[in-house]
């Protein structure tokens, strides 16, 4: 099965609400880690790697193509 | 330092030819008697062949090298009749633990599954390893193992290598129908053929050091993440013979390897680990940085690389030694059917398509461990800690820790002496993997199946009653299943996914080269000629 890219939400606002509020009180260092955990939480759940795979490569390219995207910068 | 071992000095011989000042032509010449080229020596002994072996040096190595073996290792040093001291000696481990900061978080067992002759990994200093195979050298007629021979030249000819060597009594020229390089990393070899030696170096330093203690942590392998006592770092704990312990710090790209190698600043980071009253002393102690290189081609002309000369891995995993010791194993029965006319020379071509396909699986391994323990930015740190605070309850993040991947056996699928299943088998013994072992009874006395399966070819068949197979003067020896030996416990048979009737080529490295639901003649003498490079 492929990625799925049509909204499969139920209830997106609620949902969208409840993701942000989870890290309300965390520091910006607690939510990175937080975000990186939920990352790794959900692709085990998803478990098919070719769809995985096409979910990473979506992340990169649209982080790349975007406009306001800020060039990385090197420590 | 170095208080537990003290290097023996083997004593250095004129050769014949250099006194005589006669040319000699060998049909086999090693170069570096370490454990790759002492292993490939006794294998190439052991199928008849004689073979020169020739070191710089005239002692085992020195210091901390590679402490890991793996269990096919132990098999092929089985095979060549060396393992039982080296098990007797060699620390037994199988469970290794992972920590991150205060907390463990992962635990894994090696080898799971019983009914194995040898155990899952053993720690052993490389001396004594070295120590046992040079013994075994000397009391094999084949091997002539040369002390203070420094290979410092060598030419291919059309048929022939012709060596330059130099020894305290001079220099001197000797010729070799083939030539196995296995001087290490820093391949001098290498060199003079040519070959490219390419990968990723990684920018990282780490502290090793051996220390003696009378400690009370298990024989486990113990791998930190960013513990208390060496903050932002790795830590990685094993034991090894005669008390002493294997500690390697991670201490970063900066660290200066001189400023870092002085007791007074080793001394203190092992207390911090061990705490204030621990008794120690100090063994060994070294800093290294490491690449994973692979050589181009693993033959070139009549020259074979073999070992780190062909092929250089981080130390996370064990992948080192016990790949090179593969390498012997792969090479010994092709060479000699070269040399002794009964297969093309172009079987030497699989040990490059066979072995080169195990580095790059070894590397891989290796690379990803070394990201994984040392990760390259931010945002690669932050990932693997989530791993690693998620591994702690959550059973779905523990195969993502990547602390090693302790070194097994590639098997060489797409080789190209393999011949394809026609029938559908289950399990792991598809053409190219390396025979599991398994009991079994011969003339009423328990015993294991690797042992039963010698050095050559084999045809080994299930409730047949084969004869012997011959192609061009190799024959595969018939081992049947029920008479030849029995099955009493079933694993044998569970392994290999037999039935009554199954029937399976293997090779004289214990490799499978093919296997049938029923016997054909025809197909068996295919299959043969085909792994024999024909």
């Amino acid at each position: 099965m492929p990625l799925n890219r049509q909204p499969n939400i139920p209830d997106a606002d609620g949902f969208y609400e409840e993701l942000v509020a989870s890290q309300r009180d965390l520091s910006d260092d607690q939510a990175d880690m937080m975000t990186a955990k939920l990352v790794l939480i959900l692709a085990n759940h998803i478990g098919a790697r070719e769809v995985l795979s096409e979910a990473i490569a979506l992340a990169r390219s649209n982080t790349l193509a975007g406009a306001s995207s800020p060039a990385p910068h090197h420590e | 330092m170095q208080q537990t071992y003290t290097s023996p000095e083997f004593a250095y011989r004129q050769s014949e030819e250099q006194r005589r000042g006669e040319m000699r032509r060998h049909p086999v010449v090693i170069v570096g008697a370490g454990p790759v080229g002492l292993t490939a020596a006794l294998d190439c002994a052991r199928r008849g062949l004689k073979v020169v072996v020739l070191d710089d040096n005239n002692t085992v190595s020195v210091g901390s090298r590679a402490v890991c073996y793996a269990k096919r290792s132990l098999e092929i040093w089985d095979r060549l009749g060396v393992a039982a001291p080296l098990v007797d000696k060699g620390i037994r481990w199988q469970v290794g633990k992972v920590f991150f900061q205060d907390d463990l978080v992962y635990r894994f067992d090696l080898l799971p599954e019983p009914q194995h002759r040898m155990p899952a990994m053993i720690n052993l200093q490389q001396y004594y390893l070295e120590e046992t195979l040079v013994e075994a050298c000397a009391r094999e007629p084949r091997v002539d193992l040369r002390w203070k021979h420094k290979l410092i030249e060598l030419q291919q000819l059309e048929d022939r290598v012709l060596l330059t060597v130099e020894t305290p009594d001079g220099v001197f020229q000797m010729e070799a129908e083939w030539l196995i390089a296995c001087d290490g990393a820093n391949s001098d070899t290498r060199r003079m053929v040519g070959a490219p030696f390419t990968g990723q170096a990684f920018h990282d330093r780490f502290l090793i050091a051996d220390v003696v203690m009378k400690a009370n942590f298990p024989t486990e392998r113990w791998f930190w993440f960013d513990p208390p006592f060496h903050r932002g770092q790795s830590v990685l704990l094993h034991k090894q013979c005669d008390d002493v312990w294997r500690i390697d710090f991670q201490l970063g790209w900066q660290a200066d390897p001189v400023e870092e190698k002085k007791p007074e600043n080793v001394i203190p980071r092992i207390r911090s680990m061990l705490g204030p009253q621990a008794e120690f002393e100090l063994e060994w102690v070294s800093v290294y940085q490491f690449a994973c290189r692979r050589i181009d081609r693993f033959r070139h002309g009549r020259v074979l690389f073999a070992g780190d000369a062909a092929h250089q891995v981080s130390p996370f995993g064990a992948r080192g030694a016990n790949s090179g010791v593969q390498d012997a194993d792969n090479l010994a029965w092709k060479l000699q059917l070269v040399v002794d006319g009964a297969a093309p020379a172009s079987l030497l071509d699989s040990y490059h398509d066979e072995r080169a396909a195990a580095a790059d699986d070894n590397l891989g391994h290796s690379t990803r461990s070394t990201d994984f323990i040392t990760p390259k930015s931010r945002s690669s740190l932050r990932l693997r800690n989530a791993v690693l605070e998620l591994a702690e309850t959550e059973a779905f993040a523990r195969p993502l820790v990547n602390s090693g991947r302790l070194s097994r056996p590639t098997p060489y699928g797409r080789s190209p002496l393999n011949t394809a299943d026609e029938s559908a088998f289950a399990g792991a013994m598809s053409p190219g993997s390396p025979c599991a072992d398994a009991p079994v009874h011969r003339g009423g006395k328990a015993g294991w199946l690797l042992g039963a399966l010698g050095d050559g070819f084999t045809l080994l068949g299930f409730g047949t009653a084969l004869d012997q197979l011959s192609v061009g003067g190799v024959t595969a020896r018939a081992l049947n299943v029920g008479t030849d030996l029995t099955d009493d416990t079933g694993v044998l048979a569970e392994r290999y996914d037999a039935r009554p009737g199954t029937v399976y080529l293997i090779r004289p490295d214990q490799h499978v080269a093919a296997r049938w639901r029923s016997f054909d003649l025809a197909k068996a003498e295919a299959a043969l000629r085909t792994a024999l490079g024909h």
